[in-house]
């Protein structure tokens, strides 16, 4: 490495067109295609000449521009169907760019998936062999670093046993043990960390957070906001094709966040009771309309409503969803608060105190029921989302797996471990720092 | 390191290259396809012996007994042994190469190394069978008392051109079968009428003179003739404008089978 080379990776306005369509397996039959070069040989080879003009034109990746220099971390976010994983297909030279180009200056290791190639009724050395040779890794190479991979994996005694055999834990880490040992000057990443189990994982972060560390260059792609965080200095964020942000990771995520909060926004009309929900905001207890909130905030929900006929005694019922199901609701069919009546133009809000959330996604439901209790009114249905951000690190917590808190159990009422020690210790999703300047 | 540029259209450039580089993954395939092959088989290995024991003993039967067919002063089994290897070996490797790409198709769309290394390593697993065959048919001319002749110093020659041939028109499959899995049902049938269309059960010699070089178009004609006249010396002759259509035939097939396969190579993860 006597020269560092000016970029590690160079994309310059690169897109990629697929061809979609409902006829496309029609199309490719064999039997189509002889079927139109008997009948129109003419028509047949002109079509053959501009072949790909049939079909539903879809851009996976439009003019796509990004430097990246050695040593650079970068994570890939966005929504599913973004263009992250053609992005990086070309990257890895599985398929070719449609327009534009991208050059590379290093090896290049692609982790698309762990364990490509793994056959499953060869035992696990025989296929460190094999999933190295197909990764680009020489014998010689394996050879070497043969014990540092299976220590690594913790397969330990079932070395030898096939891997059909393995439970799906063992299989990923074997699999991502041949993969961390590349040592390559580029690593690509999709999405490798998304299995195997927790302590593992955290394993696997800090391998990469080494690879990092250590110069290489690293694009990280995944769908979880703060495990980009934590590793990845830049963003780009990814939407429909294009590159909708680039910069710093947390700037770009807080964009990212925000547009997956938005959804489209909620509306309902019942004409047989006459009400109309124009729509459904949140605030934060400044009175901020906004998506993002901090474990302990103030959660406002706002639900505004048309009523053209008087209804009598509605009752209101907001509910707030994790990703594992209902959190918490305020429901006035169990508090009896339900109001008088609805009439004309007007508000009825929510404010959940001290939102006893993790950093998660969570989504709003609303239920308006008439009196009689089983007619409704607006169906409980999701009427708007956010997200709840912030470093746990700020809140007290100060464990290793902070970022599992992610896939944990969402909700945390305050809680004291009394232990044998004789200390107390009490935990709360209170801030105990001042936050970092966003 | 070079600097590696991605671009429509200019892979092309470093490929041959990526081919030598990824050399070991040739014996890395082949040695996990024969290694997979017998998994959770009884006899394991013996089946590559009793699939070709076992046609031969029909064939004989067939063709050599109820048939009638002429075999000269050659033991029948002999003689139809010698046309099952380079078949059995042109069979079996046009519908494993043809497959390969599919079979392995959740790698192509993962991982990048050239494509071309799953079909040749599919066609050198069929070979190691060729050579187990092989050593069966030196048993079967010990058992029949039939010393080689030393026509058999051009046998590597005739193996050679059975192993171009397979590959060549193997490429052509692998590359179509991506794009149309027709192929999955078209290669069988080829493969069954083949046996029966190329001069496998019999002599080339009982086909008509006058439809000679007609029958020759089939390239594998040529070829199973080369491997009798080989093993089984002077009892059959060389029948020169076949080899000519044969070598001909191979290097047509061998040559534009890599051009079709790179053509398509680089669509194969889009289509597959």
């Amino acid at each position: 490495m006597a020269e560092k080379p000016e970029f590690a990776i160079s994309i310059a306005n690169l897109s990629k067109l697929y061809f979609i369509g409902e006829n496309r397996a029609k199309q490719d039959g064999i039997r189509h295609v002889i079927e139109k070069a008997v009948r129109a040989p003419f028509a047949w080879l002109r079509s053959r000449r501009q072949k790909k003009s049939e079909g539903v034109e879809f851009w996976a990746l439009k003019g796509i521009s990004a430097q990246i220099r050695p040593g650079e971390v970068v994570g890939i976010i966005g929504r599913n169907g973004a263009g992250k994983s053609t992005l990086l297909k070309i990257l890895s030279r599985i398929t070719i760019p449609t327009e534009g180009r991208v050059s590379i200056n290093g090896r290049v290791a692609s982790l698309l998936e762990v364990g490509t190639g793994f056959h499953p009724e060869l035992t696990g050395r025989e296929n460190v062999f094999l999933n190295g040779a197909i990764l680009g890794m020489p014998r010689s190479e394996i050879l070497r670093k043969f014990n540092e991979i299976v220590e690594f994996s913790e397969i330990g005694k079932f070395l030898d046993t096939p891997v059909k055999h393995y439970s799906s834990g063992m299989y990923v880490r074997l699999a991502f043990a041949v993969a961390a040992h590349l040592d390559p000057d580029i690593l690509i990443c999709d999405e490798v960390l998304a299995v195997g189990d927790a302590a593992f994982q955290k394993k696997c972060l800090a391998k990469i957070k080494g690879f990092a560390e250590s110069g290489k260059t690293v694009l990280f792609v995944s769908h979880n906001p703060e495990t980009v965080r934590s590793l990845c200095p830049r963003s780009i964020w990814l939407k429909d094709g294009h590159i909708e942000k680039d910069g710093a990771t947390e700037e770009v995520l807080d964009g990212y966040l925000d547009s997956v909060a938005r959804g489209v926004s909620f509306s309902w009309e019942n004409p047989d009771y006459g009400l109309t929900i124009h729509k459904v905001i949140l605030r934060n207890a400044d009175g901020e309309e906004t998506r993002r909130f901090y474990p302990g905030e103030d959660l406002v929900v706002d639900v505004f409503y048309e009523a053209k006929k008087r209804i009598e005694r509605p009752i209101v019922a907001i509910g707030v969803i994790g990703i594992s199901g209902s959190c918490f609701t305020s429901n006035m069919l169990l508090d009896g608060n339900s109001p008088e009546c609805f009439e004309g133009v007007g508000k009825v809000s929510c404010t959940f105190k001290s939102i006893p959330l993790l950093p998660q996604s969570y989504t709003v439901k609303l239920n308006i029921r008439a009196s009689t209790v089983t007619d409704m009114i607006v169906p409980y249905g999701e009427v708007g989302s956010f997200n709840v951000i912030g470093d746990l690190a700020e809140y007290g917590y100060t464990g290793d797996y902070l970022q599992y808190a992610a896939r944990s159990t969402p909700v945390v009422v305050p809680y004291e471990w009394s232990l044998p020690d004789g200390r107390t210790v009490s935990v709360a999703l209170n801030r105990i720092q001042t936050p970092s300047p966003q | 390191m070079a600097e590696l540029v991605i671009e429509s259209g200019r892979i092309e450039r470093q490929y041959w290259r990526d081919l030598w580089r990824y050399r070991e993954l040739f014996f890395f395939f082949t040695w996990r396809d024969l290694l997979v092959r017998y998994k959770q088989t009884v006899v394991g290995v013996s089946w590559s012996l009793i699939r070709p024991l076992l046609t031969m003993l029909v064939l004989t039967i067939v063709f050599g007994k109820l048939g009638k067919m002429p075999a000269g002063k050659v033991p029948y089994p002999l003689l139809v042994f010698c046309g099952m290897l380079p078949w059995q070996f042109f069979a079996a490797a046009i519908s494993e190469c043809g497959s390969s790409l599919v079979t392995n198709s959740n790698m192509i769309s993962k991982v990048y190394f050239p494509r071309l290394v799953i079909t040749v390593s599919s066609v050198m697993t069929t070979l190691v069978d060729f050579l187990i065959s092989a050593v069966f048919l030196i048993a079967l001319m010990i058992y029949f008392h039939y010393p080689p002749h030393s026509t058999v110093l051009v046998l590597p020659f005739y193996i050679l051109l059975m192993v171009a041939i397979s590959f060549g028109v193997g490429l052509w499959i692998a590359a179509l079968m991506v794009q149309y899995r027709d192929f999955r049902f078209i290669v069988p049938f080829v493969v069954q009428f083949g046996l029966y269309i190329s001069p496998v059960g019999f002599q080339t010699s009982v086909i008509p003179e006058r439809y000679r070089l007609l029958y020759s178009l089939n390239p594998m004609v040529g070829i199973i003739d080369g491997f009798r006249w080989c093993i089984l010396g002077p009892e059959t002759i060389v029948y020169w404008p076949g080899l000519a259509i044969a070598i001909a035939e191979v290097v047509v097939f061998v040559a534009s089978g890599i051009w079709y396969f790179r053509r398509t190579e680089r669509v194969f993860a889009d289509v597959i």
